[in-house]
């Protein structure tokens, strides 16, 4: 049983309740209660939230936290830590370790990690297809007994659209959702930039628009055909917002996520060739960025994932189209949200804290994201004010291939509970 | 060695961020090392005592050689490393062999590297001048800097002159920087080939992008090929080598929409018979074996005013 906790003073934000109020919170035994556990005196933690914000932990819906065969990029441990720092209290890790997450051996050896290891929940996804190779379907059912919330095979798609087919199929009868990172694998076979005048400046090979959007249309035909429910990855380009809009409008069970990145940078940051700004997707155009800010707002994106995908330095520093695909975002995605939404009067914080909480957490039929009284205390406070540099002795990460390494970020979490228990106070640090 | 005027920059990267007086700059200069080669005595001492390394990761017949000589008439070291011969071959990254390169005592390094930016990654790790001879699809500054020389040669003020590059300019370095150092001289450029090899997107940079060819060379004053990259577009890019020259080779009949006193250039190799009749290639019109020679001098240019640059900051910062 953990010890008690009164919130004091902080602006609580709860979306899910429409609440957005100066007041305390109050928990005790892992849960949000009506009325504090006692007297001030008698709480084990009394928390001064004064000019803070109050909000439900924040849920990633696509972290790779390289637990099994990822070279000292992350672990369990050091995931985990770093989405807490960034003010997560649920991550869903994706299948790409190696040997991959296909079998109910590597989910148990992940489950193992994560028992001993994680400070916050995380969710584990298995591959859609055996090692993610696109080729053959994974074995589904043996993975739901094992305890995966969903199949993928993040960052991978399957080229093969009888075999996506027929996995969503199979992965609808067990109520699994499938995540899918729409790529095209033969339009974007080269591709290290979004295709455009910048990658005809660069001399980089172009990923166009259309790779996405064709495996967008694909996963809202087959959604359609099965029922199946297809969340979609890290959405990039404008086209895709006007598909997702258009299906939902048709009640097609499809959602989708967009990264902090392509919320807040263009590929026009890409003049220097840094690798840290080396995504996949790609940053697009200033269209773009727009449409997915806009896209998330009116609900058409349903939340915010942040596509956390640590590298360490040396695989980082190289030649640009050599380097690896990915950034971190776990830590930056609160100072990110916050210039990119409410900074820019795009929308509230409120809104910001929905697309991070009950949003995600709808996508995915989570009980998590909210303040309601007896909900699980899942909670973050953050000083939307603050100021601090993305620097390696500031990152939880093991690795730091941020787009924002050496900038100054405003927006940072000071205090975590998950489930209960108070994991992250920076007054103490 | 003083500090050269209206010349700041210890690195050639790209001609996208010269301004039009630095361009002018090394033309004029390797205009004055133009004269020197045709002397019996062709060696200047401007290098000596400094070595100046060609590190080549793809591979390259003029450009090396031309950077070569270039450096053995100013007098300097050269030593010249490939791809193959070297430990990238063996899992070592372009970092390391390149600080490896510097620590053995380089004193300028000339880059040839299938990567666009990989020179500049190169400029930002390392203390030495680094000389792009070619990123991937980026730039080829030293090549576009040849053309420019060439076709100022010919014919003086390059302002209102329309030069129509054709082929496969999506994947030209060449064609990058010839657009922009063109463009900055006053001349108006034109790209023209397959819609699959020049995309209208060349226009937003102030290319002319057509997919016709009588309205590329048409008044045109000069037309430079590129050569079809056979190896890594047939099937993808265009149908065969035999429709690519049948739809867009330049021959004697096509030749023929061009300004009378219109001259052919090629940066090499030359595909002869597939982008260019082989007799159009030798004939009186055509400058590609005056571009090979001019490069030398223009590459004498860029490694005198780098290495100059080089030297000063060097100074100032120890005095």
């Amino acid at each position: 049983m953990s010890e008690a906790i009164w919130i004091k003073n902080g602006r609580i934000i709860d979306p899910a309740n429409g609440r957005d109020e100066v007041a305390d919170l109050y928990i005790a035994d892992g849960r949000i209660c009506e009325a504090p556990a006692g007297k001030e005196s008698e709480v084990a933690n009394v928390v001064d939230a004064s000019g803070k914000i109050v909000a439900p932990g924040f849920i990633d819906l696509r972290a790779h936290l390289r637990e099994l065969g990822g070279g000292g990029r992350e672990t369990i441990a050091s995931g985990t830590r770093a989405a807490a720092a960034g003010g997560f209290t649920t991550v869903v890790c994706m299948p790409d370790v190696s040997p991959a997450a296909d079998n109910p051996g590597t989910i148990r050896y992940l489950q193992d990690a994560i028992e001993k290891d994680a400070c916050i929940d995380v969710l584990l996804t298995g591959s859609l297809t055996l090692d993610r190779q696109g080729e053959q379907l994974a074995p589904i059912g043996s993975l739901k007994q094992s305890g995966v919330i969903a199949v993928t095979d993040c960052p991978a798609s399957t080229g093969n659209n009888e075999i996506f087919r027929r996995s969503l199929e199979y992965a609808a009868m067990f109520g699994l959702p499938i995540l899918d990172l729409p790529r095209d694998p033969f339009l974007a076979s080269n591709a290290v930039v979004h295709e455009g005048a910048q990658a005809l400046r660069l001399g980089l090979p172009g990923w166009p628009r259309a790779a996405e959007e064709l495996f967008v249309y694909r996963a809202v035909s087959l959604a359609m055909v099965t029922k199946a429910h297809v969340h979609l990855q890290s959405i990039s380009s404008a086209g895709s917002v006007e598909i997702l809009q258009r299906a939902k409008e048709r009640d097609v069970p499809v959602t989708a996520d967009v990264t902090p990145h392509h919320l807040a940078l263009t590929d026009s940051a890409l003049a220097d060739y840094n690798t840290n700004l080396k995504t996949s997707p790609p940053l697009r155009e200033e269209s773009d960025r727009q449409a997915l800010l806009a896209g998330l707002l009116d609900g058409t994106i349903d939340c915010i994932a942040t596509a956390h995908e640590p590298y360490l330095e040396h695989e980082k520093d190289m030649e640009f189209d050599l380097a690896p695909f990915g950034v971190i975002g776990l830590e930056t995605a609160l100072s990110v949200s916050l210039e990119s939404i409410v900074t820019s009067e795009a929308g509230s914080v409120s809104d910001m804290v929905a697309a991070l909480t009950t949003r995600p957490a709808s996508v995915l039929g989570l009980e998590k994201g909210t303040l309601s009284v007896g909900a699980i205390a899942d909670i973050v406070i953050f000083d939307q004010h603050q100021e601090w540099v993305v620097a390696p002795e500031n990152l939880e990460s093991l690795s730091s291939n941020s787009p924002w390494l050496g900038k100054n970020m405003i927006g940072r979490v000071t205090h975590v509970i998950a489930t209960g228990q108070l994991i992250r106070d920076s007054s103490l640090a | 060695m003083k500090k050269p005027a209206n010349w700041n920059r210890k690195h050639l990267i790209g001609i996208e961020e010269l301004d039009r007086s630095e361009i002018e700059t090394i033309l004029d200069m390797a205009r004055s090392f133009r004269g020197t080669l045709d002397r019996p005595v062709k060696k200047l001492p401007s290098l000596r005592g400094k070595t100046v390394v060609n590190l080549f990761m793809e591979p390259s017949t003029r450009t090396r050689l031309a950077f070569e000589v270039a450096a053995k008439r100013l007098s300097a070291d050269v030593i010249s490393v490939g791809g193959k011969s070297s430990s990238l071959s063996k899992g070592e990254t372009l970092r390391d062999t390149a600080s490896n390169v510097q620590a053995l005592g380089a004193d300028l390094i000339v880059l040839r590297h299938s990567s666009a930016g990989s020179p500049l990654y190169l400029s930002r790790v390392l203390d030495v001048p680094i000389i792009n001879a070619g990123d991937g699809a980026h730039e080829h500054p030293s090549q576009a800097l040849l053309d420019a020389f060439t076709l100022r040669e010919r014919f003086g003020n390059l302002a209102g002159k329309k030069i129509t590059i054709l082929g496969d300019v999506l994947f030209s370095r060449v064609a990058r920087s010839n657009l922009w150092a063109l463009s900055k001289l006053g001349a108006s450029v034109t790209f023209g080939g397959p819609a699959t090899l020049v995309p209208k997107t060349f226009s937003e940079f102030g290319a002319e992008v057509t997919h016709d060819l009588k309205k590329a060379l048409a008044d045109a004053d000069a037309v430079m090929l590129l050569r079809i990259q056979h190896e890594r577009q047939t099937s993808t890019h265009f149908p065969s080598l035999g429709e690519y020259t049948s739809m867009f080779g330049l021959n004697e009949a096509r030749a023929s929409w061009l300004k009378p006193d219109a001259i052919i250039m090629h940066p090499g190799p030359i595909n002869r018979g597939v982008e260019i009749d082989s007799s159009l290639a030798d004939s009186t019109r055509s400058v590609i074996l005056d571009q090979v020679t001019n490069g030398i001098a223009v590459r004498m240019a860029i490694l005198y005013l780098c290495s100059s640059v080089s030297d000063f900051q060097r100074k100032e910062v120890s005095s």
